[in-house]
């Protein structure tokens, strides 16, 4: 193989921010200086939580956003606008329904202006190449979820892109039909088959990323940083059960689950105090997971991969988890490993009114916004309150989309500790409690 | 028609001619010609209208019944047209859109009928003495009709095409004009497809009531159904209503199976959803087209041009392309506009004031608000009664599924079949009786309108899943309980539906309703229908703006503070799935 290094440069991206308005009217920082350079030849996986700013990147390259500041280029030509030779499939595949396989495939073909005969021709290959043979004229309802992302594939392969983009191809894919195409896709690139240059993947899928990149880029969030860059050596194809390639998962799990020196916060869950973004999780799966984690094998440690593994939950979905946990101080991140605190140890014995005590307190003291909450209550002589009120205080620090989720999470939270009331039609706090 | 189909036409042997051809071609010549002769009509001069009057011959009837299609058809192009043009300004530029939009739904409150009186003037004026101008009047008044809830239709669809859709036409780099065609008329299709069959069957009434107008001094009396009728009701023949109503039935299901129901079954393809679905529309029409070999083959140059059409690169200049992600809308732009609207405004207001203020006196505005408020107290008696009447009849059939399959066409037909047709069956039963016109000429407005009501709850009710059913049977709950906790709010939604229809049609009935006649009899009810009737007659166009005015305004007002709020609870809390 030729030299990486010495491979011409398709992207190349200087410092580029990107900040979207706030609820309160700021802006909130999303991207910050982020380099990044693609070069003819590679696959290349940016990895990261969900929010990290990765998607954002991958379209200001895409040309559909623009970045707040700093240089994105495309062959050295700034790009203003969705490049030429660049395509793009999408993790909810993005077929247009009313046209059939063929003529989703054609489409971008159809837009450059090729002539019929030429159209169909490159279509049938694309179509033939992907494995879509004989599903030509079918409608993307009348196809199962793999195969209507091998049409997104092929319809931007059709193109000849010299980048292909590829936005969580598969995480809407279950797990056997995302495993097929993963490894259909890397036989192709392998063989040089794909009528493509460089690959840029993102996900959130920590194996996948190892399985399929030459280079990977670990994202932190708030804002998305490119934190760490590992370089992928293991020849293809991969052998999940590969010592080299256990130790390279571990090793990515570590990098994301590690704390920054500088943040004041909790590394994945965003903002403090009051402006802390709290994501949905149910109070039955946190008990869940605790009383998981307390029972052997684990007892009280355990590995995240391992973990992940046993509970059929992506890196990202596992990681939220357990930062729902480390927020309420039942359990602890470090390292990729998942260790129960005391009051973890003790909220898996207790019986539901006692744990639910228990998750009242930590509620309190841990999470402020849901203090405040509950001194605003007290205080007031109604005892009730508006949530408007305490939206308004989160759009100060965060986004309205993030205010709604962290609303959400702090009425589900307070419903099952018992500690407030909540009426969805006039969106008010009250302290009765109608049970 | 579809790009496979171009394929296996070209490499199938030549298209041979086979019997479902012949039927097919027998119908396309059939409609070439009627058209063809329709359209030479309507360039006549205005004295041969004069010469050749409208006759209560039933053998004329289907010539009328053409003139009357022709005049639904012609008005459903034109809103189609409109449709397009306007949906795509108002959902692509935002400065467009702060003024279309509620200009919209403004309009979609006016009452039609009133429009007659300006437009009928407007358009003599503009052919002087030839058929033309009548005819684009009444046009025009369907077209008024039928044109708002069609493009409201489309501008959601618009504003709501899914991202990832949005940025796959990007990425794939079609331009602005290739993703309309590609991307925003397709998604549209469904939704625009139901409003404009909605539009078509409340167009019957408005084409019916306005082929006979009399404006101040002019009348102008159509070749239609609408006319026939007229002429009916002066002569007092009651036998000639029955023919119309036989008429006008036999065109309404026929313009149901051979339009309507096969542009149904063929837009079933552009729905978006991503399953496929239990059932699929159907149409014989359809499938006898879909079954003939050479007529298909004439239709390819169509599918050809369509497609050269929606694929043309048309793009504007790089530099008056709209880009908003990449470059913020400038302030001062938008500051000159603000400017421009309120001056538009400011003038328009002062304008209609002076105009008003002119020829008429506080005590002419007091006449008809109070007016409208007998109108208001009636269209709400009237849908309460309707309520009343259709809402258990709707939910027992809708539970009957093999019912249901049989009565809600029926239902729907009945939305589409003009009511003022049967006014007059009515009008003699009041007069025969010596009745209060008060009180009885009221139940007329919601004679056509109460059918949404009906269809709708049928709707619901088939809708309403199986299991809640049995979840309430299995706990007992019977009665009075059963219909305030399982039934209605299952319905609810369907039921908001059906009635935000009823009432808006109401209102616009109440023109043609609270004043009838039979002969040389005249009966009028108080109410602001009459109020408008009775000024347009007179040709006292002054009143006829103040009625209007107070109509559309207490509509307005009726659906944000009644309507609206019911149906976002209804669509928040009761949305079943």
């Amino acid at each position: 193989m030729l030299d990486p290094a010495k491979q011409p440069v398709l992207i190349d991206i200087r410092n580029v921010c990107r900040s979207f308005p706030k609820g309160s009217g700021e802006d909130l920082l999303v991207l910050e200086n982020v380099d990044l350079t693609i070069r003819s030849g590679e696959m290349v996986g940016l990895l990261g939580r969900s929010g990290s700013g990765k998607s954002t990147l991958l379209r200001i390259i895409a040309g559909l956003i623009a970045p707040s500041s700093g240089d994105a280029k495309c062959r050295g030509k700034a790009i203003d606008g969705p490049p030429n030779g660049v395509a793009m499939v999408f993790q909810s595949f993005a077929l247009f329904p009313w046209l059939t396989v063929l003529q989703n495939v054609e489409l971008g073909l159809e837009a450059l202006g090729v002539d019929a005969a030429e159209r169909r021709k490159r279509a049938l290959a694309a179509i033939d190449l992907i494995g879509l043979d004989g599903f030509e004229s079918a409608f993307p309802k009348e196809l199962s979820g793999g195969m209507r992302q091998r049409v997104g594939f092929a319809r931007a392969l059709v193109v000849h892109p010299d980048l292909l983009l590829m936005d969580e191809p598969f995480s809407a894919l279950d797990v056997l039909t995302a495993e097929t195409l993963r490894t259909d896709l890397i036989d192709l690139w392998i063989e040089g088959r794909l009528p493509i240059k460089s690959v840029l993947m993102v996900t959130h899928n920590i194996e996948e990323a190892v399985l399929m990149c030459d280079r990977i880029l670990v994202f932190s969030s708030n804002p998305g940083r490119v934190a760490a860059e590992f370089k992928v050596d293991l020849p293809h194809p991969r052998n999940r059960l590969d010592p080299a390639f256990r130790q390279l998962v571990d090793q990515l799990y570590g990098r994301m689950t590690q704390r920054p020196t500088k943040a004041p916060a909790l590394e994945g869950i965003q903002g403090t105090g009051v402006g802390m973004v709290l994501r949905h999780v149910s109070s039955n799966v946190l008990s869940g997971l605790i009383e998981t984690l307390a029972a052997p094998p684990y007892d009280g440690h355990a590995d995240l991969p391992v973990l992940a593994n046993s509970l059929q939950l992506e890196a990202d979905e596992i990681l939220h988890l357990g930062e729902s946990l480390q927020l309420l101080r039942f359990a602890q991140l470090s390292e990729g490993d998942l260790v129960l605190t005391e009051f973890g140890k003790r909220f898996a014995n207790l019986e539901t009114d006692a744990r639910k005590k228990l998750f009242t307190e930590h509620l309190i003291a841990y999470v402020p916004v849901i203090g405040l909450i509950k001194r605003v209550l007290d205080e007031r002589p109604s005892h009730t309150a508006p949530a408007a009120r305490f939206r308004n205080e989160l759009e100060d620090h965060m986004s309205e989309e993030d205010a709604d989720d962290t609303l959400k999470t702090i009425v589900s939270w307070g419903r099952y500790a018992e500690l407030f009331a909540y009426d969805e039609q006039s969106e008010t706090f009250s302290l009765e409690n109608p049970g | 028609m579809t790009l496979q189909d171009l394929r296996i036409a070209v490499l199938t042997r030549a298209p041979r001619p086979n019997i479902w051809d012949l039927v097919a071609l027998i119908l396309v010549i059939g409609a070439m010609v009627l058209i063809v002769y329709g359209g030479e009509q309507t360039t006549l001069p205005l004295s041969a209208i004069e010469t050749t009057p409208v006759s209560l011959d039933p053998a004329n009837l289907p010539l009328y019944a053409l003139r009357t299609t022709m005049r639904m058809l012609l008005a459903i192009i034109c809103s189609t047209i409109f449709t397009f043009v306007y949906s795509a300004i108002a959902a692509k530029s935002r400065r467009a859109e702060m003024v279309m939009i509620p200009l919209l739904d403004i309009l979609q409150s006016v009452p039609i009928l009133g429009f007659l009186t300006f437009t009928v003037v407007f358009f003599l004026n503009l052919f002087p003495g030839n058929v033309l101008g009548a005819e684009l009047a009444c046009v025009f008044a369907i077209f008024t009709s039928q044109a708002w809830n069609m493009t409201f239709s489309m501008y959601q669809s618009i504003c709501s095409v899914p991202k990832d859709l949005e940025e796959a036409t990007q990425s794939f780099h079609l331009s602005g004009w290739q993703r309309f065609w590609r991307l925003d008329v397709p998604f549209a299709m469904p939704g625009l497809i139901w409003n404009a069959m909605m539009s078509m069957s409340g167009g019957w009434f408005f084409v019916v009531a306005s082929e006979a107008i009399t404006v101040g001094n002019t009348t102008v009396t159509l070749p239609g159904v609408g006319s026939y009728v007229a002429l009916a009701i002066e002569k007092r023949d009651l036998a000639a209503i029955g023919y119309a109503i036989l008429t006008m039935l036999l065109v309404i299901i026929a313009y149901d199976q051979l339009l309507f129901r096969p542009i149904v079954a063929w837009a079933d393809k552009f729905r978006f959803e991503q399953t496929a679905s239990s059932v699929a529309p159907t149409s014989w029409m359809l499938d006898l087209f879909r079954r003939t070999r050479a007529l298909r083959a004439l239709t390819y140059p169509l599918v050809a041009t369509n497609k050269a059409i929606s694929t043309l690169r048309i793009a504007l200049p790089v530099g008056l392309r709209p880009s908003p992600k990449y470059a913020p809308p400038s302030r001062v732009i938008d500051a000159l506009w603000y400017a421009l609207i309120a001056a538009g405004t400011g003038y328009a207001a002062w304008r209609a004031y002076h105009y008003l203020s002119a020829n008429l006196g506080a005590s002419d505005v007091y006449d008809a608000i109070g007016d409208g408020l007998v109108t208001l107290l009636r269209v709400v008696v009237l849908i309460a009664l309707a309520t009343l009447i259709w809402v258990p009849v709707g939910v027992w059939i809708g539970l009957r599924p093999k019912i249901a399959e049989r009565v809600q066409p029926l239902a729907q037909f009945l939305a589409a079949f003009p009511a003022n047709l049967a006014f007059p069956i009515f009008v003699v039963l009041i007069v025969r009786y010596n009745l209060s016109a008060n009180i009885w000429l009221s139940p007329l407005m919601i004679l056509g309108t109460q059918w949404y009501i009906l269809f709708n709850v049928i709707a619901g009710a088939s809708a309403f899943p199986g299991d809640l059913r049995e979840a309430a049977a299995s706990f007992h709950l019977k009665g009075w309980r059963w219909w305030m906790k399982v039934i209605l709010p299952g319905i609810f939604p369907y039921y908001v539906t059906g009635a935000v229809t009823a009432s808006g049609g109401s209102w616009n009935a109440s023109i043609v309703a609270e004043v009838a006649s039979w002969g040389d009899t005249r009966l009028s009810a108080t109410g602001l229908g009459a109020y408008i009737a009775k000024a347009t007659e007179a040709g006292d166009f002054p009143r006829v703006v103040l009625g209007i005015a107070v109509m559309c305004i207490m509509v307005t007002l009726f659906n944000r503070l009644l309507w609206r709020p019911l149906y976002a609870f209804g669509e928040r809390r009761l949305r079943l799935g």
